[in-house]
């Protein structure tokens, strides 16, 4: 019961590009690959690097993962659906964006206005004693 | 009556439901189940007699129909804006008495369940189901399409919604609604602070009716994207038909939000998570944060509809396309995105910088620019125009001034410094109702008046119309203009009682205002009644305000089918053209492929209830059985393979010569 039900009218709206080539399908297996090798060779080796750029370089390759999903296995282009899926993801990528970076913002914000940090850390030991009664 | 909630007991066949919470003991609920329960035994009764149990069933409640399901959708929402008004009558009734040292007669445990479900029903049983509806009847024929892109989803997406409404009711009569204000902020909703169902009642009516609203959102954007006429291009489309691709976008970008944030205060309330609380590294401001991501966004699916429904109806009623077409649809679109960067213009005063707070108090006023533009665009479409003041126009009238000014106080809010002084007072509480009632609801009595007699084949009363309006417009102005000044005076809101007998006379005038709104929507009804009683008198035609878009092409009411035959479309206005190049329909039908009803949609909706009440109840048995049940019926339904028909062309060709019967 989807868009066949219309069949008196006919639609001028192009569809899908397909499923892709082979070639396509191998390329995107091998980027993920290794763009999976990477990040557990990092941690699996136990490199030695600062702590912040592991995590930084591990959360950049995952953002990086996620866009190869998109374009090798889920065909996203923008040609496909007359480029609404296009428009759709970007619209998707411009609201995770402002959700996210704005959510962070606000609420560094006022972790650093309402709670003064020797409050915070004293409040962070109650919490540990406490936790450790509780077993 | 503060300490009214019973003992928290538990058994493994009713959770924790025991008698004690059937509130006997409080005489305003039993007036008012006596009154239901007589009122539902007389419709029963009614029902009955006249044999309509069969043609409820086979013509509406398995109905796909996107017209059936689009006008069950009002009906859901002027029922539930009784009970939503009823609350605001008692509220209005509390505050005008309760000055001094009177206590009113709502104790504080009733009266905060009462303006919660009041806030809660309106935005979400009210204003959601109306514009749903009129986005639902509407939008397809203007796009000349035969019906939604999934009707069977939109019959279940409506029918989901039925369900929260109906889990809301349900805690009426049996245990208590919640006592939290209309979005629940932790640590108060959390389960330290709200134990006993209420609060849970609340949340699984929001999560079951948000499944519906999510899916009907998705359902339409699909229906704009793919089920144009062949020769529509997007940027031929009605205004109103634009808009509800954007709300819809919204929809499907910020409900989720709110599913996700209850879900989480969910497991804070079932599993002792602690994602909201005081403790253990929980954050109630993330909450509040997050609701907000959603919340704002939530105003503009509401109120962007609503300016396609003026805009539809300012162009018909003035005989001239609308000005500024594209500066209209950008105007949207740039709504759209900017609705996403000001939530927290609501939370100014929980401790963010001047750096957060100026940012937002800065978007939130580039947000009213686009706003302006459209109103603008109204004015010059009227402007020389042949205005032709009938019941449609003169709620558009109305809303304009009335918008305007609730307009202004939202800018004047969005001002951080001036906020710190009206946060959560009245003043808010007017401007929001400002918008709300003077767009909003406006707009729904506009859309009824405007597309009432392509729904039905005859026109709503004038006299009764014009009476309805001017109560509930004098009504609004009587009801909040006090609430402004009380505001300034810095009365907070959801007070139960005051100490300074000085606010009395306003509060008094403001439920003199409350009075005259109910004149308003009685009116509404008795216009109702009249028009249907005198139907054969206001007969019209297909086309009875000369409108220039296509769902006037169709017959009134509608067939089943919308358009017997398949056309092509030039340009904007496309009804407009045809009327003027004298269009025809050709007489050569091919038979038209169309959707069956099904009963699934209600049956899984039914179990969704079940579960729903399960879950407030802790009634764990009941709802493994009642989720395993919605389950195994979405899946028999997938094996269901009747699903179509075709109407024969001679069925089409009788249809189109004697008028639609439905």
């Amino acid at each position: 019961m989807s868009a066949d039900t219309h069949s008196a009218q006919s639609h001028d709206a192009g569809h899908g590009t397909g499923h892709g080539t082979m070639g396509q399908l191998m390329i995107g297996f091998a980027l993920a690959a290794i763009l999976t090798i990477i990040p557990f060779g990092l941690v699996m080796g136990e490199v030695e690097m600062n702590r912040t750029a592991l995590v930084g370089i591990i959360m950049g390759l995952g953002a990086i993962q996620i866009v190869v999903h998109l374009v090798f296995f889920l065909h996203l282009n923008t040609r496909s659906e007359e480029g609404n899926t296009f428009m759709a993801t970007m619209l998707a990528l411009i609201i995770l964006v402002i959700v996210l970076a704005g959510s962070l913002w606000v609420m560094h914000n006022m972790n650093t206005n309402m709670m003064p940090q020797h409050e915070m850390d004293q409040q962070i030991e109650q919490m540990k004693s406490l936790q450790s009664q509780q077993g | 009556m503060a300490n009214a909630q019973p003992a928290e007991t538990f058994s493994p066949i009713f959770g924790r439901l025991t008698l004690d919470w059937i509130p006997y003991h409080e005489p305003i609920l039993i007036a008012t189940f006596a009154g239901v329960a007589l009122g539902g035994l007389v419709v029963l009764a009614l029902m009955t007699y006249f044999k309509l149990w069969g043609p409820l069933w086979r013509d509406w409640v398995t109905s796909v129909d996107h017209k059936k399901i689009g006008i069950m959708y009002m009906v859901l929402g002027f029922i539930m804006l009784i009970r939503g008004f009823a609350d605001a009558l008692m509220m209005r009734a509390q505050q005008a008495m309760a000055a001094g040292e009177a206590a009113g007669y709502l104790p504080p445990h009733h009266f905060d369940q009462v303006f919660t479900a009041h806030g809660v029903i309106m935005i979400f049983f009210v204003a959601m189901v109306f514009v749903t509806g009129i986005m639902n009847y509407v939008m397809p024929m203007q796009i000349g399409a035969r019906d939604v892109a999934f009707p069977f989803l939109n019959n279940f997406s409506f029918w989901m919604t039925v369900a929260g409404a109906l889990l809301v009711n349900i805690s009426l009569f049996v245990g208590e609604f919640a006592r939290v204000g209309w979005l629940a902020f932790p640590p108060l909703s959390g389960a330290s602070y709200s134990t006993g169902p209420g609060m849970d009642y609340y949340l699984w009516a929001l999560q079951i009716a948000g499944v519906g609203t999510t899916l009907s959102g998705i359902n339409l954007i699909a229906t704009v994207l793919k089920m144009r006429a062949p020769g529509m291009k997007l940027m031929d489309m009605p205004i109103f038909a634009w808009t509800t691709l954007i709300t819809n976008v919204l929809i499907v970008v910020a409900f989720p939000v709110l599913t996700a944030t209850l879900a989480l205060l969910t497991l804070d309330r079932y599993f002792d998570f602690h994602f909201f609380t005081n403790d253990f590294g929980g954050n109630a401001m993330m909450y509040i944060n997050l609701i907000w991501i959603w919340g704002h966004p939530e105003v503009y699916i509401l109120i962007i509809p609503c300016f396609g429904v003026f805009s539809e109806i300012v162009s018909t009623f003035s005989g001239k396309p609308i000005f500024g077409y594209k500066t209209m649809v950008w105007a949207t679109a740039c709504i759209m995105v900017l609705s996403f960067v000001v939530w927290l213009h609501h939370f100014f005063t929980m401790g963010s910088g001047a750096s957060v707070n100026t940012f937002f108090g800065i978007t939130t006023m580039i947000i009213a620019v686009p706003t302006g533009v459209k109103i603008f665009n109204w004015l010059f479409t009227m402007y020389k125009g042949r205005v032709r003041l009938e019941v449609p126009m003169y709620w558009t009238i109305g809303f304009l001034v009335t918008f305007t000014i609730g307009g202004m106080t939202g800018v004047l809010l969005a001002v951080p410094p001036v906020d710190f002084q009206l946060h959560n007072t009245l003043f808010l509480i007017a401007h929001f109702h400002n918008v709300i009632i003077g767009g909003v609801v406006f707009a729904v009595y506009a859309a009824v008046s405007y597309w009432w007699p392509k729904a039905f084949g005859f026109q709503l009363s004038d006299k009764w119309g014009k009476r309805s309006f001017w109560l509930w417009f004098t009504g609004f102005y009587f009801a909040f203009m006090p609430l402004y000044a009380l505001g300034l005076m810095g009365v907070t809101r959801r007070m139960n009682s005051y100490p300074d007998p000085a606010w009395q006379p306003y509060f008094i005038v403001a439920a003199f205002g409350a009075v005259l709104i109910l004149g308003g929507i009685v009116s509404t009804f008795v216009n109702f009644y009249v028009s249907i009683r005198d139907r054969e008198q206001n007969r019209v035609g297909d086309d009875p305000w000369d409108a220039r878009t296509l769902e006037w092409a169709t017959q009134s009411p509608p067939a089943p089918y919308n358009f017997p035959e398949s056309f092509r479309v030039n340009g904007r206005e496309a009804f407009w053209q045809m009327k003027q190049q004298g269009f025809k329909w050709s007489g050569h039908y091919t038979p038209i492929h169309m959707p069956k009803s099904t009963a699934m949609g209600v049956l899984i909706a039914a179990a969704a209830l079940v579960f729903g009440f399960a879950m407030v109840w802790y009634i764990w048995w009941l709802a493994i059985l009642s989720f395993a049940g919605m389950l195994i019926l979405g899946i028999a339904h997938t094996f269901n393979y009747n699903r179509d028909y075709y109407i024969q062309t001679d069925v089409i060709a009788a249809t189109e010569k004697k008028g639609a019967t439905a």
